[in-house]
């Protein structure tokens, strides 16, 4: 405090014109760190033919299971694939089932969560009467039956995971809304006879987004995690194309699971980093946004 | 002096309950009567100051008057150009015709502006729903009503969390004025600012009302603040009026107990007016149990029997030619009661 | 130094800071707490009248500091140097509740809601005072319905939501009185209460005045409880008093630029449509960015050069009556006022 105090004095001191989120946001260190390591991932994994020049789905039984080494970076798999490419070609569709997942529930709750919580009536205990009926369902026997019926496939996986996610972010966004419908602008625009499309969707939702925006960041990181334990058991996506959960599919095969621990852990830790390194974002993003703590 | 004075609206029986919801099923095991019977004329180009303390209902009144609420029960008369109309019963082109001619302005002037649009966007519905069609015919019009505000027009492309309380209220108050309306309800339009700002912001809506001929329904707990700005005062209490009459008039001539104890717990900021205090014993009752008979029988120090068990009227006298408004049995029995000194 | 004054604030410094910036909220401020007497502080939103009645509790939150300055209690046996205390020490501990008492603005949220009310004054009691449990519980009982809360023995055993308003502040009031005080600290007790309810509060603190003996500190924005309740006044503006008296004085006589403009511009109960409410011009500075000099001065009619560079020192207005309890203003130019 006495250095403040002296600089304060000698008028060296000036308010921050940085809009105070950002300020915040840059001043966090893990944010900043787990921002970095999700940057990283992500490029590596989009620029994944420039780094490797391996095919992911590339058979060669002749170099099966060997261990990390010169021409191969983190060693091959059962059949001989480049885990390393695997690796980085995986991150792509793991990434997308967990944005894709995380962005099609927010359309669906969010839209709902607006609409609803700003006009309340038969509607909203409609929709929440339905959101508790699909949070109750485990979502392992929903995949289950659907794989059952139409077959394994990265679409039918990202459907069943919006189907299961969209009932949170309706309810937060719903919270949200609640609170908001009572603030005085919002009876402003009632007193001029706005209508209810208008009043929800461009003048409340603005104010809400910040928490939306979070619940996403944290929402892909669950997904891709999900995503990861579903193909491990062989229920995700098919096994022909690599995810991070279905490189992680063979460690189900107690002989690999000792024997060639290059085959699942470096997986494992790429998971354990992305998802952490995602959640760091969304703590900061969430530190940020939140006007009741000081500075 | 003969009322030739034009009616702009009639309130008429106004009832407005709220439900009170208890239990895992949300039954309805009461209802809060906000407003129980609310009788009132308000005329054009007048300041009608509505007064009383928390649960009074006087709040709910400005809300239903504008339809924010749904009232149960009676009618509001607005006098259009073609006749006087019922404003509850309007719909679609003819409500939002009504909506324009009646505006509010809010008490908090930190919840009254969308923090995430600038102050433009903030007029921008209103005005193009009633008919600006170009932008930049609305950006003339905000320019215009800020500087009727006092307020440059170049602020208009700035959030809200730039400005004070007091500005905030004055821009509420410009927002109010875009669509050329008649009727204001001023919602505790003061209450939530600085005292010092409070005149700034009242000597504006006095100025406005005589270059725009606007009429205002002044609702406020502040009877310092009634005083200064309006014409005629109606008192509420538990949802009900029980008594109106002219400014001077009211603070002369008091004649409902309720009154006289309100306008002897207020501190007087002028040291030599220290008064003799009418103490008012008890809490403001529950509006969801209000007591039997009139309402106010609990706390009346002079309440009979008659209190009790029979809810008094709405009377009207005229003293000096001017009407003068009391829910009261006892409202002439001018022996009994200590009047409050000038 | 008066034989009866309780507390004694001299130079009183208080900063707030932040990650970036010093807020220097209090700069020396001077007052003292009289016994049997009401000393009203009173200003807008923002002057720091709750800092100085923090700063008195040792209350200020961690990002406050008294910088420098003293307050002195004068008890019945002793005198103690507030602004040395540790904050939470035993000390200061002893003084809260028992010596000097605090209610606060907002009743709903100064009782605990998961306790009942007989618990937490009883809890107050058990602190301060050797009692035995059944006198404590009776010790609470007498007390609520000494401040006026019907059938006490039952509502002893209730919780604040079941509680109105104005009983809630009476328990506040009853917590606050169980040790008998000898000041007590009222930071805008009845700002969130209705006005009938706000009248049967002061006649309460009032009364227990009289009986007591006892020193009411009173912040409030509200210049006709000044008016009514005060009698001592001590207006404050961005962090300095710039007037103080008797409320005779203050009010009758108003010496300062900003008491001044402050009375002509609220309205006040009697006087009709005809007054003439003038506004202050301008506004409140940032309190990051303050003036130089006087901190009223970019408002004030009567400023000059003098006041745009330095800190006006405190005068006398009545200097020359020696009988006359002292008024005070922090102003270059207060002899111009005198004359309009």
């Amino acid at each position: 405090m006495d250095r403040l105090l002296t600089l304060e004095n000698q008028g060296k001191l000036k308010t921050s014109t940085m809009n105070r989120s950002v300020r915040k946001l840059s001043a966090n260190m893990l944010a900043l760190v787990g921002l970095a390591l999700f940057l990283l991932i992500l490029t590596a994994s989009i620029a994944a033919p420039l780094i490797s020049s391996y095919e992911p789905n590339a058979i060669d039984l002749k170099h099966r299971l060997s261990p990390p080494g010169e021409t191969h970076l983190l060693g091959t798999d059962q059949i001989g694939r480049d885990i390393f490419t695997r690796i980085l070609y995986g991150g792509r569709i793991s990434m997308f089932v967990g944005l894709g997942s995380a962005i099609g529930a927010a359309l669906i709750g969010v839209s709902l969560g607006t609409y609803a919580g700003y006009t309340r009536g038969v509607l909203d205990s409609a929709v929440m009467k339905l959101s508790e009926i699909m949070m109750s369902f485990p979502q392992i026997i929903l995949v289950s039956i659907l794989v059952t019926i139409a077959g394994q496939s990265l679409w039918n996986l990202i459907l069943i995971f919006i189907l299961t996610g969209w009932p949170s972010m309706y309810r937060m966004t719903r919270s949200q809304m609640l609170s908001i419908r009572e603030q005085e602008y919002i009876q402003a625009l009632q007193a001029f006879g706005i209508g209810s499309f208008t009043i929800s969707f461009k003048h409340m939702l603005p104010n809400a987004i910040g928490p939306i925006f979070v619940n996403i960041t944290l929402s892909t990181a669950m997904f891709i995690l999900q995503e990861a334990a579903l193909s491990f058991l062989g229920l995700g996506v098919p096994l022909e194309q690599a995810t991070w959960g279905n490189i992680l599919n063979v460690a189900q095969d107690l002989n690999i699971l000792r024997n060639a621990w290059w085959v699942w852990l470096p997986v494992g830790v790429v998971i354990t980093l992305f998802v952490m390194s995602v959640n760091f974002i969304g703590d900061g993003l969430r530190d940020a946004a939140d006007p009741t703590q000081v500075g | 002096m003969s009322d030739t004075r034009e009616i702009l609206m009639k309130v008429e029986d106004l009832k407005t309950y709220f439900p009170v919801r208890k239990g895992v099923f949300k039954r309805t095991a009461g209802y809060v009567k906000a407003l129980d019977g609310v009788d009132l004329e308000i005329y054009r180009g007048e300041t009608l100051g509505i007064v009383g303390e928390s649960g009074c209902g006087k709040t709910t009144l400005g809300k239903s008057v504008l339809r924010l609420h749904t009232p149960n029960g009676g009618k509001v008369h607005y006098a259009f150009p073609d006749g006087m109309r019922n404003i509850l019963e309007l719909k679609g082109s003819e409500l939002d015709e009504a909506r324009r001619r009646l505006q509010i302005v809010f008490q908090d002037p930190y919840s009254s502006l969308n923090p995430s649009f600038t102050i433009f966007g903030s007029f921008d519905d209103p005005l193009r729903k009633f008919g600006v069609k170009s932008k930049k015919d609305r950006q003339k019009i905000v320019e215009k009503l800020l500087s009727d505000v006092n307020l440059p027009g170049d602020y208009m492309t700035r959030y809200p969390n730039e400005f004070s309380g007091g500005q905030r209220q004055r821009i509420g108050i410009a927002r109010a004025l875009s669509v050329d309306p008649e009727l204001i309800v001023c919602d505790e339009a003061v209450s939530a600012l600085d005292v010092s700002i409070q005149a700034q912001v009242l000597k504006l809506l006095r100025r406005l009302q005589s270059e725009r001929n606007l009429t205002y329904l002044f609702i406020t707990h502040d009877l310092s603040v009634v005083e200064y700005v309006a014409d005629r005062i109606a008192v509420m209490y538990l949802g009900k009026v029980v008594e109106l009459a002219d400014t001077e008039e009211l603070f002369r001539r008091t004649l409902h107990p309720y009154t006289q104890a309100l306008l002897s717990a207020i501190p007087i900021a002028d040291i030599t007016k220290r008064k003799k205090r009418i103490p008012l014993q008890g809490d403001v009752p529950s509006p969801v149990n209000p007591p039997s008979g009139c309402t106010f029988h609990p706390r009346c120090a002079f309440a009979t029997e008659k209190c009790r068990e029979l809810s008094p009227q709405l009377e009207t006298f005229t003293f000096e030619g001017r009407e003068h408004l009391v829910r009261c049995h006892y409202a002439l029995d001018v022996t009994s009661r200590t009047q409050v000194s000038q | 130094m008066k034989q009866d004054t309780i507390v004694e604030v001299k130079d009183l410094c208080v900063n707030f800071y932040t990650n970036q910036r010093c807020n220097k909220a209090l700069r020396e401020v001077s007052f003292s707490i009289r016994k049997a007497r009401t000393l009203c502080i009173v200003g807008e939103s923002g002057c720091g009248k709750s800092v100085t009645a923090n700063s008195i509790m040792q209350l200020l939150p961690d990002l406050g500091r008294i910088e420098s300055g003293t307050i002195t209690y004068h008890g019945e046996d002793e005198t103690v140097h507030i602004e040395k205390l540790p904050r939470n020490g035993r000390k200061m501990r002893s003084l809260r509740g028992e010596h000097i008492a605090m209610i606060f603005q907002d009743p709903m949220t100064a009782l605990n809601p998961v306790f009942s009310v007989g618990y937490q004054i009883e809890e107050m009691i058990r602190e301060h005072l050797e009692l035995s449990h059944s006198r404590s519980s009776e010790l609470a009982v007498k007390l609520l319905k000494d401040m006026g809360v019907p059938l006490p023995e039952q509502r002893v055993r209730e919780y604040p939501h079941q509680y109105s308003g104005g009983m809630r502040q009476r328990a506040m009031i009853a917590m606050a009185m169980a040790c008998a005080p000898k000041v007590l600290i009222a930071d805008e007790p009845t700002t969130a209460l209705d006005v009938t309810i706000q009248a049967q509060i002061f006649e309460l603190m009032l009364a227990l005045k009289e009986e007591k003996q006892m020193a009411i500190l009173l912040i409030t924005h509200d210049m006709g409880v000044v008016a009514e309740l005060a009698d001592d006044v001590a207006v404050m503006y961005m962090g300095n008093i710039v007037e103080s008296g008797t409320a005779e004085q203050v009010m009758s006589s108003p010496s300062h630029p900003y008491t001044r403009a402050l009375l002509d511009s609220i309205p006040v109960l009697g006087r009709g449509k005809a007054q003439n409410l003038e506004p202050i011009r301008g506004t409140t500075p940032d309190p990051y960015n303050r003036p130089a000099g006087c901190q009223f001065e970019p408002r004030c009619d009567y400023a000059t050069e003098l006041c745009r560079r330095q800190m006006p020192t405190e005068e006398s207005v009545n200097a020359s009556d020696r009988e006359e309890k002292p008024h005070m203003v922090r102003c270059f130019n207060y002899k111009e006022l005198t004359h309009v």
